[in-house]
């Protein structure tokens, strides 16, 4: 199928998605502050204490958490879909996730519920076991000073794996309420009260989103091609390795505290490059700005779908992913590498 | 003429394996059309990298226009010179203009977007292989042969002043073969730009090449213009294969092997 694509220039397609995923955003987010099992009341805020605990100590910080995670994790995603270049690559491929669930299940199984510094041990020993499996995946993907792009996704798959069987074997062992809260942990949960955690989230976070904005050139050229890029210019093992470095403290800080979220990081980059094309310098802002509105929307779908009942939101990122990713599938003769 | 592009004793061995490059010395001369020969595994591609700097020699040097190459900052290395790598496929339905604007990253600052002058030279550098229509074609629709016009094209507009490619005809027919040696010998002419085309074409060589580099095991088996080294023995000992033939024809030397 032959297609001729109107070229515009990037700057134009760079603010029209700016303007228009920031403005969803600010609607998504509103919807999701007021919505929920119980709907807020504007015109108490100032005077109703309820209202107020409602919107201040969990809507809003509920919200923000989304908003952090939901973004992490897509940047993440479009950030390892082009040093891969692999459009089917997300957070899940580098075995973080794998590592933080392990790390977690081993803290609920054991009844850690102590805090350190306000810091749930739950999330410390999370965000532990998302390191080691950083370590374990550099450590074998790497040939002398060289970082191996398909020894890092194999070897990411591989512990992912490895990690699931551990946690189906630490769920055994455990008591059933043990089991049933690991469960809950692995399908992702953003409660959360209050803003301390999200502050200091934001403390890891930020730094990350502004270091890989900063290589956005970088990821476009490597999206190109490993040789390409380096004759472009590009110190190709020393971004590759920075990605990925970068990429595993976003997903091992989300993991530690939101759980194993999924196919937020696959799928809210490939929208993005439906919408405003394939330059990473406009997907990798794009993913920052849409992953969060994805996530809240998400969250808002989890909490209001069948209310009273609050479903786990990794329930309906994955109810949601699932089709589109096999629609992406569908469409596979846009794609070489599939 | 002074060499633009100067191997000294250049050694290299991919990680864990045997040298694949052995001591080679050789130059190429500034405005030249050299083609790099010799069998599968000889250490052509090898080579080309290490002039293009994406891997540095264990042992020798490499200079370009006289300097280390290692003393050029990667951007200014990308300024100067320009490497196309065999066909491969692009994993993302890029368009043709967005894959050639990015031959103009190493003149364009971090945070700003390629302007309206980088598009105008990246759409010369399409009209320059004949590819201009192909500018807001998906390079994941094209042929090979189209999607290797565009990494040339790519590579032009780098306005690089020495270009290394390597076997860039690999996946053309026999019309954009041609078309390609005669561009690169027109911008020769004209722009005095300098090339070093690693090619198993070697009906191509003759008579628009001006200088023939011949690998064997990694070592410089012969060096010259076409006629000396595009003859029976030479090509038996670099192929080793005893039954290669020459025959000059027209201008041009046809080879073959019974």
């Amino acid at each position: 199928m032959k297609s001729a694509v109107p070229v515009r220039a990037p700057a134009v397609r760079l603010g029209r998605a700016l303007a228009v995923l920031t403005l969803l955003l600010l609607v998504v987010a509103a919807l999701a502050v007021w919505g929920g099992g119980q709907t807020l009341d504007l015109a108490s805020i100032r005077s109703d204490p309820t209202t107020q605990t409602l919107l201040f100590r969990l809507r809003l910080p509920r919200v923000a958490m989304a908003a952090l995670i939901g973004s992490s994790l897509a940047v993440a995603g479009a950030a390892l879909q082009a040093l891969f270049r692999n459009p089917l690559a997300e957070p899940a491929t580098l075995g973080v996730s794998g590592g933080g669930a392990v790390g977690a299940s081993i803290a609920i199984a054991l009844g850690w519920g102590a805090r350190i510094s306000g810091i749930p041990l739950v999330f410390i020993a999370g965000f532990a076991g998302a390191l080691a499996a950083v370590f374990v995946v550099h450590r074998i993907a790497r040939s002398g000073a060289i970082l191996l792009p398909g020894a890092l996704l194999l070897a990411g798959v591989v512990v992912n794996l490895i990690a699931s069987a551990a946690v189906l074997a630490i769920q055994y062992m455990t008591d059933s309420s043990r089991a049933m809260q690991i469960l809950r942990w692995i399908v992702g949960s953003l409660d959360v009260v209050g803003f301390d955690t999200v502050w200091r989230m934001l403390l890891f976070l930020a730094p990350c989103w502004i270091a890989l904005l900063a290589l956005s050139r970088e990821l476009h050229l490597l999206a190109m091609g490993e040789d390409t890029a380096g004759a472009l210019g590009v110190n190709v093992e020393r971004c590759e390795t920075a990605v990925h470095l970068i990429c595993s403290l976003l997903v091992g800080v989300t993991v530690a505290v939101g759980g194993a979220i999924g196919f937020v990081g696959l799928i809210v980059p490939h929208a993005v490059r439906l919408l405003f094309g394939e330059d990473l310098r406009i997907v990798l802002p794009g993913s920052l700005l849409l992953g969060a509105a994805f996530l809240i929307a998400a969250d808002l779908v989890a909490r209001v779908a069948f209310r009273p009942v609050e479903l786990p939101v990794g329930a309906v990122t994955a109810l949601i992913g699932g089709p589109v990713f096999l629609w992406l599938l569908h469409r596979r003769q846009r794609y070489s590498a599939l | 003429m002074s060499a633009l592009l100067d191997a000294r004793g250049a050694e290299y061995a991919y990680p864990a394996g045997p040298p694949v490059v052995r001591g080679v010395s050789l130059e190429a001369g500034r405005g030249t059309l050299s083609a790099l020969i010799g069998p599968n595994g000889c250490g052509k591609s090898t080579l080309i990298r290490l002039f293009a700097g994406l891997i540095e020699p264990a042992r020798g040097e490499l200079l370009f226009d006289g300097a280390p190459l290692r003393s050029l900052p990667r951007r200014e290395l990308a300024k100067r010179v320009a490497y196309v790598p065999q066909a491969s496929a692009l994993a993302f339905p890029f368009t043709v203009l967005e894959v050639v604007l990015t031959g103009r990253s190493p003149y364009t600052p971090r945070f700003r977007f390629e302007n309206a002058e980088d598009r105008e030279r990246a759409m010369q550098a399409l009209a320059t292989v004949g590819a201009a229509h192909l500018a807001s074609r998906r390079v994941t629709e094209l042929s090979g042969g189209e999607r290797q016009m565009v990494a040339v094209a790519r590579a032009l507009a780098q306005e690089p002043q020495c270009l290394l490619l390597d076997e860039p005809s690999a996946a053309l027919d026999l019309k954009h073969r041609a078309a390609l040696i005669r561009t690169l010998a027109q911008l020769r002419e004209s722009q005095g730009l300098t090339a070093l085309v690693v090619t198993h074409d070697l009906h191509l060589i003759d008579p628009l090449f001006d200088h023939v580099f011949a690998l064997r095991d990694g070592i410089l088996a012969a060096q010259g213009p076409p006629a000396e080294v595009l003859t029976d023995s030479v090509l038996a000992q670099v192929y080793d294969d005893p039954h290669v033939r020459t025959r000059r024809v027209d201008g041009r030397t046809l080879i073959w092997s019974n």
